[in-house]
């Protein structure tokens, strides 16, 4: 795969204090860097996401941490309370620096 | 005087399902496939005549829990990954001739529902059946003037997947009728039933024999083929058919053919019959 394409799966309306549970899917190989070329025996270099955040309205919503053992294309999944109305901001740190970010706007009825 | 009746045959109803359940211990489990709560797969039906088993089941039936749980839903399956890189090949123009894959065939995929459950087919010019990997190549190769694929080439199985998806739940049926097709279907069963490499094991020798046992840590099922190409928590990708037949000649510790040689495109023949009936579940995901 390409260029990594991030996936989410946010509610579009939620009544004020609902828990909206939220889905996540990034295409992405994740090598782990301990892998060796099968034709050449050279170690295959690192490359993986290493960072995922999710903010609401620039309010941190969950954030994680990714090691070397995360399978290929990670799914996250997690919920979030609602207060109000807003967008949220979801990104995925590559280990190349690149940042992969998707925005969802929600609506309070 | 009725209630006693009532709850003796009812001790009699447990008592039969917990011997079979004695007799197929780890075997298939008794579960129903609905994709998003909505769309729901035929994992278990009749053979066709001449089947050797009484039933045929999904590959489905035989993983664990979360495995199943990744397929039932279609925004977690990671397979939907390569569904969508395959629609953007479809409608990406490539080659001299200047061609996608929709300037023939339209972009609604209208065209290709239920296509996929009918491959492989007879292909009269080229005298032999073709999968959709094999369709893929020569419409690139005549109508599009591009190379053709290599084999299991990232782009190759994701238009595969995205071509077979169009056919999600409709039952596998393959015409056996078109021309020499029968023949070819002969030459399948005969691979399928031939013991094979150092470790002596024909197709049939673990999927028939015993499906539903345990080799070793992995759980086997009928070796259907519904499913393919299927996303592999293993490699986690998408894994083809001819991948999984060289992979599985690998393990009896025999020389593998190639892929889409007579030998493989005859036992894809093959064992697709033996999945006749199930629902087309590509992307499937497997262990």
């Amino acid at each position: 795969m390409a260029t990594p394409k991030p996936r989410v799966k946010v509610p579009k309306k939620a009544a004020k204090g609902d828990i909206v549970t939220l889905k996540t899917l990034i295409s992405h190989p994740m090598e782990s860097g301990q892998r060796k070329d099968r034709k050449t025996g050279e170690l295959i270099p690192r490359k993986i996401i290493n960072k995922f955040t999710c903010e609401y309205n620039d309010q941190l919503v969950f954030s994680c941490d990714m090691d070397p053992a995360v399978s290929a294309n990670p799914y996250m999944e997690f919920t979030a309370k609602i207060e109000e109305s807003g967008t949220f901001k979801f990104s995925w740190v590559d280990d190349d620096g690149s940042i992969y970010t998707t925005e969802k706007k929600l609506t309070v009825a | 005087m009725t209630i006693t009746i009532k709850a003796a045959i009812a001790l009699g109803g447990l008592l039969v399902s917990g011997l079979g359940q004695t007799a197929i211990a780890g075997g298939p489990v008794d579960e129903k496939l609905v994709i998003d709560d909505e769309f729901e797969m035929i994992t278990r039906t009749a053979p066709p005549e001449g089947h050797p088993l009484d039933e045929v089941i999904s590959g489905w039936h035989y993983r664990k829990a979360e495995t199943r749980a990744l397929e039932a839903d279609s925004f977690q399956n990671p397979g939907m990954l390569y569904v969508e890189r395959g629609e953007e090949i479809w409608n990406t123009v490539d080659g001299a001739a200047g061609k996608s894959c929709a300037s023939c065939h339209g972009d609604d995929g209208e065209f290709l529902k239920g296509l996929g459950a009918g491959y492989p087919k007879w292909n009269a010019s080229a005298g032999k059946p073709f999968n959709i990997e094999l369709q893929i190549d020569a419409c690139r190769q005549d109508h599009m003037e591009a190379e053709p694929y290599k084999f299991d080439a990232a782009d190759q199985k994701a238009l595969t997947t995205y071509i077979k998806h169009q056919s999600i739940g409709m039952p596998v049926e393959i015409d056996l009728t078109e021309g020499d097709m029968n023949a070819w279907w002969e030459k399948g069963k005969e691979t399928y039933y031939t013991r094979t490499g150092q470790l002596n094991l024909a197709c049939a020798s673990c999927h028939e024999g015993y499906n539903g046992f345990h080799i070793r840590a992995d759980h086997l099922s009928q070796g259907n083929a519904n499913g393919f190409p299927t996303y592999r928590l293993k490699q986690s990708t998408m894994v083809s058919l001819h991948n999984r037949f060289r992979g599985c000649i690998r393990d009896t510790r025999a020389e593998f053919p190639d892929a889409f040689s007579d030998e493989l495109m005859a036992l894809e023949v093959y064992v697709t019959w033996r999945g006749t009936g199930l629902s087309v579940e590509t992307p499937a995901v497997r262990q």
